[in-house]
């Protein structure tokens, strides 16, 4: 017993795990506290929805309305969660934005007794608390307006909440990776998180199954740890309508968590090498208090 | 020392040198930037692509796919007039070169210009290379029925849309923090209210009346109807009609721009908002 206290006294006063949880509060406090909490709702509440719209009002335009058909659910729910890929790893890659140019604090925080990569995970998660919001939002309005057919009695919440954590680890270690290459890089128009999801959106079979790209294209598809896990959360929510596409329909649900678990180990060693590699040309070449405005 | 200004830049002169002078970084500094080129072009293209397969995938026809990739380029220009021309002068505050060009004896107005031409040429550069490389990737055919009423809706719909984002550039002057977050809200809901991906006529009327107030709605609207073989059957005007709205655009948005300000320079430097960075 005591061992297993000592042992958690000693990560809760560890440096990563300090590094983590001021990070996460000050992204927290930096996310939600530029307004009053009634705008910040009405932000939250509208955002997801109009993009989540846009599909809606195509898919509306050319099936004249006919939210029954199962390749709906499919579109809706996969663009739903799709937008976690975007929060978080915007909310870990945009941090380094922010407090380079914006607040123009990094070099501080570099040179604090602070371990840089968890802190920027750290960051990562108000963003992931916003996109929850939005996640939540968009799946309601389906059910409520749109016919999505969820059942919360139905749901697998097991394999639901093992591959959301999973899901969301992988995420921020993606997220990471796209921080050293915004060390690296100046501001742009965009957020680097945003693009970055927005143009996985054609690989990972969120919006349409994946035998719809050009065969050439869908080993990437393939490859990506995001595919099986919006598979895995489709499964867990719709079952039925999920395996009934053919893209993983080979798969058991144990066989995709294994996968989805395998590819987020590879990328986890590949974002931590990628961004200590990134981390140190930008120290060398002096990027890390760089602020860049055209 | 500095060398003395033997020939003072008073008047027009100075107006057109503050132009240019501020369009020169939006344009050079995107050049030594190439990463822009990867974020800005590539990374667009396959947001596109895959509306485009979200269309195969339901089996819509094939003129929609063209649609996408008209809408998919044009969004560069909302984005640019957004976080580059609305956003600009808060950010600008938060770096200090605000209150220089209050300072100086560059006209406001002159620097706001020359962000938007600036912006303007290298999105359009953008556009240009996604409008190309789309329809050669998923063949899209054009047949324009007016190459003369095609360019003046674009220049017309880039009038209004400058216009417009200069206007709100002075609204954002007194904003601060917060300027980004609303800059971040206009994003998608206006890429849904404009109909960037699909004809806004499937929109109530009132609704796609309502959303005529960004000029990107009709001007891609008429765009569309020139381009496209189906398009005048999908569109929700005719074209002289949008024409005729987007002059009015144009106006009210350039004449207002102008207005506010000045309204809002003053009020920003009466409520000493100007040197502010509220963090």
């Amino acid at each position: 017993m005591s061992v297993i206290k000592s042992s958690l006294d000693n990560l809760f006063s560890s440096i990563g795990w300090r590094s983590f949880r001021m990070a996460a509060w000050l992204g927290w406090k930096i996310e939600s506290n530029w307004t009053d909490p009634f705008l910040f709702a009405i932000y939250s509440i509208i955002k997801p929805l109009a993009a989540s719209a846009i599909l809606v009002v195509m898919y509306s335009v050319i099936t004249n309305g006919d939210f029954s058909s199962p390749i709906f659910p499919y579109i809706y729910l996969g663009n739903a969660f799709y937008q976690y890929v975007g929060s978080v790893m915007t909310g870990v890659s945009w941090a380094v934005i922010d407090d380079r140019e914006h607040y123009r604090t990094l070099k501080y925080i570099y040179i604090a007794p602070v371990h840089i990569p968890v802190y920027l995970l750290g960051r990562g998660v108000a963003r992931f608390i916003t996109g929850t919001f939005s996640v939540i939002i968009t799946i309601l309005f389906g059910v409520l307006f749109l016919k999505v057919p969820l059942d919360p009695l139905l749901i697998n919440w097991p394999l639901f909440l093992v591959s959301l954590l999973v899901g969301v680890i992988m995420l921020a270690l993606i997220g990471l990776v796209l921080a050293g290459v915004t060390l690296m890089t100046a501001q742009h128009t965009f957020m680097i998180g945003d693009a970055v999801a927005g143009s996985l959106f054609l690989f990972s079979g969120a919006i349409f199954p994946l035998e719809v790209l050009p065969a050439w294209l869908r080993p990437v598809g393939f490859a990506m740890p995001i595919t099986y896990w919006l598979e895995l959360l489709r499964r867990s929510l719709v079952g039925s309508v999920a395996e009934a596409f053919p893209t993983l329909a080979r798969f058991t649900n144990l066989q995709l968590l294994a996968i989805l678990v395998g590819l987020s180990l590879v990328f986890g060693v590949l974002s931590s090498v990628i961004f200590r590699w990134l981390d140190h040309i930008a120290r060398e070449r002096g990027m890390i208090d760089q602020t860049t405005n055209y | 020392m500095l060398p003395p200004i033997r020939k003072k830049s008073t008047g027009w002169r100075l107006f057109l040198r503050t132009i240019a002078g501020r369009a020169y970084p939006r344009v050079i500094g995107q050049q030594r930037e190439k990463s822009w080129m990867f974020f800005e072009i590539f990374l667009p293209l396959l947001s596109v692509a895959a509306y485009v397969f979200v269309y195969r995938a339901i089996h819509a026809p094939e003129e929609y796919v063209g649609f996408v990739v008209v809408g998919g380029a044009m969004t560069a220009f909302w984005m640019n007039v957004l976080w580059s021309m609305s956003s600009q002068l808060y950010w600008e505050k938060e770096t200090g070169n605000l209150a220089l060009y209050i300072i100086s004896p560059a006209h406001m107005m002159a620097v706001l210009l020359g962000m938007a031409l600036g912006g303007m040429l290298a999105t359009t550069i953008r556009a240009v290379v996604i409008i190309l490389i789309g329809s050669l990737l998923f063949q899209v055919s054009y047949a324009v029925s007016s190459f003369a009423s095609l360019l003046l809706v674009f220049i017309l719909c880039m009038t209004a849309l400058y216009g417009m984002g200069m206007m709100s550039a002075s609204l954002f002057l007194l904003l601060s923090r917060e300027a980004w977050h609303i800059a971040n809200l206009a994003q998608e809901p206006i890429y849904l209210a404009s109909g960037f991906y699909f004809p806004i006529k499937n929109f109530h009327f009132w609704v796609a009346a309502a959303a005529s107030i960004i000029p990107l709605t009709l001007g891609l609207d008429a765009m569309r109807q020139l381009v496209f073989p189906s398009g005048a059957s999908l569109g929700f005007l005719s074209v002289p009609i949008e024409v005729g709205v987007l002059v009015v655009l144009s106006v009210v948005f350039l004449t207002g721009a102008r207005v506010l300000l000045a309204h809002m320079e003053r009020l920003a430097i009466q409520e000493g908002r100007l040197t502010e960075a509220r963090r």
